[in-house]
């Protein structure tokens, strides 16, 4: 029997249950398209996946348990000591179940790796305008799926009760505390009492391998399904329009593509596990309330609250006989807080500001939308600082700078840096905008030089190919805004009117703030650009690229050096 | 099923006749909906996709692919081998252990991909199709066929017409919902005042944390030194340790100035909480030559001669100092428990 034949029966048998000859056709045809950027989302998931198999091993073995036992294990250094349970059961892991070690290292990577991807994965998002109608709602499951991420390595890495998690737990116990009102209650209710009791890690345990899995799990069915059914975005391109999607269908070259992609992920962390230590619990010892080491750094992806905590001022009020910790409270909740809702909020404000309700499928180039790529960048910078701060003591230990000192410039530093971080990616961004004008009124450098009768020495350009052409020709098209009260004599429209309607005016021209193509259009040769700002970016007829290689070379001829502009009238 | 019509070779007899679709073309918009699949419509396979092409390059690429995928398996074959030789549970078998089930795993997941990515790149054809996309939002008749279906389900059911039903069933879910919540209850005592104590009272020993044993100022009698002390009995409770872990720190005579309480001093050696007032870590380092007391989470900074005053970081308030003295046989004890709250702020903290 031919394997066409097997599986005809096996799908004949399939579709006569289910009718699925269609849908999964569809699956399989289903066109996925191709950019570097569109690879951080897969690097999330492959993690969360690794996660999975990796983790369940780890259940086989693992006792979340703080009952005191002696240690009497194949690492003789603790031979005899006391420890909790969870903690000896991580060395049993460790030393004593063959490959244990790996897993729990390649777990560790693993759980990096995803906190990493995906906020990396976010940022492409962010910078590209993906979250635009109709994403908005995978964009909030995102942000959630970040958070709940955050939360499930906390409790992930505290499990082993080893004095560096340990430190983490009790700064998470002082955190709770420090809240107004119900602090003191979410404490004890969590830690079943006093700190630290001896239910915190079977309640983590049960929060880190059922509740969050389960709701990541859930939650990440849901982004890739909606992900499946709007289709795709995809990056601006010859061919790609708003209507369409253009890529390699899914069986068979996603399928293979991605099947390598996965393959990488979890070979790239088997060779973390097998080269990097990670979380090595056994140098650390076993927790116990007074033990602390110097250096004590949490997960990369908790180092900004790390930071936070420290550089805040030491701001308390005493009323009422009620304590407001702010030196604790604030630098906890607010950072995040701020980017996340921020981040939340940010699809409908922009939504709101430029009265676009339409569909977005193709992506914008982060230059091409500079102020939303400015903010961005600000919200990087902000989480950089706070993040550089919660490594303040590595950095004065490795670089010889007093440890206040640091301190005192991140202090600054927090407000200073994202304030000039946007004006700079603005600035960038502008710039960039004028290079690509540039391309296209001038052509692409070659670097071949050829010097004229004259002696003079000239770079011969080509014209760019209509790839690049509907590359560069990418533009966002704002809607353009009711009439306000600032810019148009007369009435301003209904929603223009008042505080709020000049506010809205004065966020939509620093929206929209761009290079306009057509100044290049207003000195370059006429027929270049022809009014083609919009996304949609396929040559619509005008083929001839904007500056022919021949024409181009004509004009250097009868130019001098770089005032071709004018030759080209 | 499907595979048919990617392989192209369609055994329904209509197949051969089938108008090929061009790549580029968009595919039949009914076999687009996934959700709700169009009445089933006579068309014929097309194909879409080419056949891998079987020149030089081809066939080359094959053999690479062929010879990855021949070296995971003998690096999946290693990773077995491998894992039956480290049977040892010595630190450095596991190590060594660790490296070679970590390299030949990854060995083998990378050359899979490296095969898969051969394959994928040089010996498919180069396809690129384009999907067309229609608006998400549905036609305007769904929209308002949708929309009296659900009038129509709530004029049936009463529920916007009689008021009874609808509130006395919102009335009953208030209650269902908040019984969760209340059944959390018990995931931990009330604090009551709880945090504002420790266990330290009155003639209880001071006992050199790790060795367990009583000290006399005598003993302790190097200026500069400083060491963790714990409550005589609770060493090894770590609910009571987590609030009275203690330090002393015995100074220079004429070091100690205000605000530190003489009076709870004994020969020039002072107590301090050693739960730092700012999230609770143990602020365990200590620099002889500045007198500094430094939480090494958060870098709160303390000055052992002034009473523990907060000279820098994010703390608030001092490290309480905990009132000591002698007993009859000269050990350090407590004369009492500490006179305010230790460790981090909380709310009820006056």
């Amino acid at each position: 029997m031919s394997v066409e034949k097997g599986l005809e029966g096996v799908g004949s048998w399939l579709d006569d249950r289910f009718t699925g000859a269609k849908g999964v056709r569809y699956l399989l045809r289903k066109v996925f398209p191709d950019h570097w950027s569109f690879l951080l989302g897969e690097i999330a998931l492959y993690s969360f996946i690794i996660l999975l198999l990796t983790g369940t091993f780890l259940t086989f073995f693992f006792q979340p348990s703080m009952t005191d036992v002696v240690y009497h294990g194949s690492y003789t250094h603790l031979d005899g000591v006391h420890m909790s349970q969870a903690y000896a059961s991580t060395l049993n892991i460790s030393f004593d179940v063959r490959g244990g070690l790996l897993m729990r290292q390649i777990h560790h990577w693993a759980a990096d790796l995803f906190v990493a991807a995906i906020l990396a994965h976010m940022l492409r998002i962010f910078f590209t305008g993906a979250y635009r109608k109709p994403r908005e709602v995978n964009w909030l499951i995102g942000i959630t799926l970040f958070t709940l991420a955050l939360l499930e390595g906390l409790f992930g890495y505290s499990l082993p009760d080893d004095l560096l998690s340990g430190a983490g737990l009790r700064i998470t116990e002082g955190v709770l505390q420090s809240i107004p009102v119900v602090g003191t209650y979410l404490a004890f209710f969590l830690f079943g009492g006093a700190y630290p009791g001896h239910v915190i890690i079977p309640r983590m345990y049960i929060l880190h391998v059922l509740l969050i899995p389960g709701l990541l799990l859930a939650l990440i069915t849901a982004h890739l399904f909606i992900m499946t059914f709007q289709k795709h975005t995809q990056m601006p391109g010859k061919g790609r329009t708003n209507a369409n999607v253009v890529g390699a269908p899914a069986y068979p070259y996603f399928a293979a593509k991605t099947g390598a992609f996965f393959f990488f992920t979890f070979g790239a962390v088997a060779l973390a596990g097998a080269l990097a230590q990670i979380n090595p619990i056994w140098l650390y010892g076993p927790y116990n309330p007074v033990g602390i080491s110097a250096g004590s750094q949490p997960d990369f992806y908790m180092g900004f609250l790390e930071g936070s905590l420290r550089m805040m001022p030491a701001w308390q009020w005493v009323v009422f006989g009620h304590t407001f910790a702010f030196n604790v409270f604030i630098p906890a909740l607010l950072p995040l807080g701020l980017i996340m809702t921020g981040a939340a909020l940010w699809p409908f404000i922009e939504q709101w500001v430029t009265g676009d309700k339409r569909e977005h499928h193709l992506n914008d180039r982060p230059r091409n939308a500079p102020t939303r790529t400015a903010i961005g960048m600000t919200t990087v910078a902000f989480y950089g600082v706070l993040w550089a701060e919660g490594a303040n003591d590595v950095i004065a230990n490795h670089f010889d700078i007093p440890l206040y000192t640091i301190t005192w410039i991140a202090r600054f530093a927090i407000f200073l840096v994202p304030w000039f971080t946007y004006w700079l990616t603005k600035r960038i961004c502008l710039g960039l905008q004028r290079a690509d004008l540039h391309t296209l009124e001038h052509g692409v450098e070659t670097g071949i030089i050829r010097q004229l009768p004259n002696g003079e020495f000239i770079e011969v350009t080509e014209p760019p190919t209509d790839e690049e052409r509907a590359v560069l020709l990418s533009r966002p098209d704002y809607p353009q805004l009711p009439a306000g009260g600032e810019s148009a004599d007369g009435v301003p429209a209904p929603g223009m009117r008042g505080a709020v309607g000049r506010a809205r005016e004065r966020a939509y021209n620093v929206l929209v703030e761009s290079v306009p193509l057509e100044e290049s259009h207003a000195h370059g040769d006429g027929h270049a650009i022809e009014g083609n700002g919009h996304g949609n970016g396929h040559g619509d007829g005008h083929a001839p690229a904007a500056v022919p290689s021949g024409a181009a070379e004509d004009e250097q001829h009868g130019s001098q050096g770089s005032n071709q502009q004018g030759e080209s009238h | 099923m499907t595979d048919s019509n990617v392989h192209g070779q369609s055994p329904e007899p209509e197949g051969p006749a089938a108008p090929h679709r061009v790549i580029g073309t968009p595919s039949p918009a009914e076999s687009r909906s996934m959700l709700a699949p169009a009445p089933e419509e006579e068309h014929p396979p097309a194909r879409e996709l080419p056949p891998a092409p079987e020149d030089e390059h081809t066939n080359k690429a094959a053999k690479v692919v062929a010879a990855c995928f021949i070296l995971a398996m003998l690096a999946g074959l290693a990773f077995i081998a491998v894992y039956f030789i480290f049977n040892d549970h010595s630190v450095s078998a596991v190590t060594h252990g660790n490296l070679a089930l970590g390299l030949t795993m990854a060995a083998a997941f990378l050359l899979l991909g490296a095969g898969a990515t051969v394959w994928v790149r040089h010996v498919m054809p180069k396809v690129e199709i384009a999907e067309e996309r229609h608006p998400l939002r549905s036609s305007p008749q769904a929209r308002a066929e949708f929309a009296e279906t659900f009038k129509e389900g709530a004029e049936a059911s009463g529920f916007v017409k009689r008021p009874l039903i609808r509130r006395s069933l919102i009335a009953a879910t208030v209650p269902v919902a908040l019984a969760p919540i209340v059944l959390l209850r018990d995931l931990g005592p009330l604090p009551y005042d709880s945090l504002d104590h420790t266990v330290w009272k009155k003639g209880l020993r001071l006992i050199v944390y790790g060795t367990n044993r009583p000290i006399t100022p005598a003993e302790f009698n190097t200026p500069g030194s400083m060491i963790t002390v714990a409550p005589e009995g609770f060493q090894s409770d770590y609910d009571a340790m987590a609030k009275a872990a203690v330090i002393i720190i015995k100074m220079a005579p004429g070091q100690l100035q205000a605000p530190t309480v003489m009076n709870w001093t004994v020969n020039d050696i002072v107590a301090y909480s050693k739960i730092c007032t700012h999230v609770g870590c143990p602020a365990a380092l200590y620099e002889q030559t500045t007198h500094h007391i430094l939480c090494p989470c958060h870098q709160s900074t303390f000055d052992a001669t002034r009473g523990a005053k907060v000279l820098f970081g994010p703390a608030t308030r001092p490290l309480p100092q905990l009132p000591i003295t002698t007993d009859a046989q000269g050990y350090l004890v407590a004369q009492s428990d500490f006179h305010e709250a230790v460790g981090p702020s909380f709310w009820e903290r006056s």
